[in-house]
């Protein structure tokens, strides 16, 4: 295993393309590259929205035998990530949580905790703590 | 009744032509309450399955839904994907578990759950759930084919008096009010295509 992908995985899902990118180039610049990161935005044909099927690829990319916490803005994005989660298949989906906090601020905060190699609940708590 | 591969492609081709003669209507209902897309995805999603429609016309029924479901969560996008491609999984994998078909309305009950589950909607939230709950109610009670048409028009538009509680159009509060829902709208478009390719079919 390569020390990458022995720390929690980060996913970033916004249904702008930029706001995505964005985010997780922020995160990038935070904590370096010892996070798995990834991000997913817009729809099929690249406009706004979210797609299963971006996310799905988002969270393999970003996938670490750790877990991965998602970070969504919009309904549309949670629900899709939900999908996506699903169509990971078990035992994998059960590593896999969307967090309840906002993207940018609770990104950041995961990455920062799981870069130090908190475990994937640890990671999620403390993006949650975000929220009032 | 026609062979399992022509009513899989049937159903394939009148859904994707009641979507597409409707997708502008859908943009526009949508443009109202939502992000304006539901027409344009939903199109996206119909072609999709279109251009899978000779594989998908081989599978026995239960699976050709199942995997059209697939393909809709994975090309309509937004909330519509994972919403109506729900629906057709569970219904897909409800009715390879029946043993006869007298039991149907039982498994399309609980693939209306599992939709109502996945957007955490309930009844009157002006969603495709206030389409597909009559539209079950009617096949609980053998409603006609032209019946059910009916009422899954009747039902979508009074979605028009409804406050949206779910999804994009919740943001609005009661700004949603004296809108259709896009969603319930597109839900009774297809339900009506289907209904009419059934009864030609049976009657053919």
């Amino acid at each position: 295993m390569t020390p990458k992908s022995a720390n929690v995985g980060v996913v970033i899902v916004s249904h702008s393309p930029l706001v995505a990118q964005g985010a997780a180039d922020m995160v990038r610049q935070m904590v370096g590259d010892c996070v798995p990161l990834a991000w997913s935005g817009g729809n099929a044909e690249g406009g706004l929205g979210t797609h299963a099927a971006g996310i799905l690829a988002a969270i393999e990319e970003a996938w670490s035998d750790a877990g991965v916490a998602v970070f969504v803005d919009l309904g549309g994005a949670e629900t899709n990530s939900e999908m996506a989660i699903e169509m990971l298949g078990e035992p994998r989906s059960g590593r896999v949580i969307i967090c309840d906090a906002p993207l940018v601020e609770g990104a950041v905060m995961a990455a920062a905790e799981a870069s130090g190699g908190a475990a994937l609940a640890r990671v999620v708590a403390t993006a949650e703590e975000l929220s009032p | 009744m026609p062979s399992n591969a022509a009513l899989i492609g049937g159903l394939i081709d009148v859904c994707r032509e009641a979507i597409a003669a409707n997708a502008d209507h859908l943009s526009e209902l949508d443009r109202a309450i939502g992000d304006g897309d539901h027409g344009t995805n939903m199109r996206r999603g119909c072609e999709a399955v279109y251009a899978e429609r000779s594989r998908l016309a081989g599978l026995p029924l239960p699976k050709a839904v199942e995997e059209i479901g697939l393909t809709l969560v994975m090309s309509v996008g937004g909330a519509a994907g994972p919403l109506y491609g729900t629906l057709l999984i569970e219904i897909g994998r409800q009715m390879a578990g029946l043993s006869e078909q007298a039991e149907f309305p039982r498994a399309f009950e609980r693939a209306i759950g599992a939709v109502a589950r996945r957007g955490r909607a309930q009844a009157g939230d002006k969603t495709l759930l206030d389409v597909l709950y009559p539209v079950h109610a009617e096949v609980v009670r053998r409603a006609g084919l032209a019946g059910i048409a009916e009422e899954a028009e009747r039902a979508a538009s009074l979605t028009f008096g409804m406050k949206a509680m779910r999804g994009r159009a919740s943001f609005l509060g009661d700004r949603s009010i004296g809108h259709i829902d896009p969603g319930a709208k597109s839900c009774a478009l297809l339900t009506a295509a289907i209904c009419r390719f059934l009864e030609e079919q049976c009657l053919a």
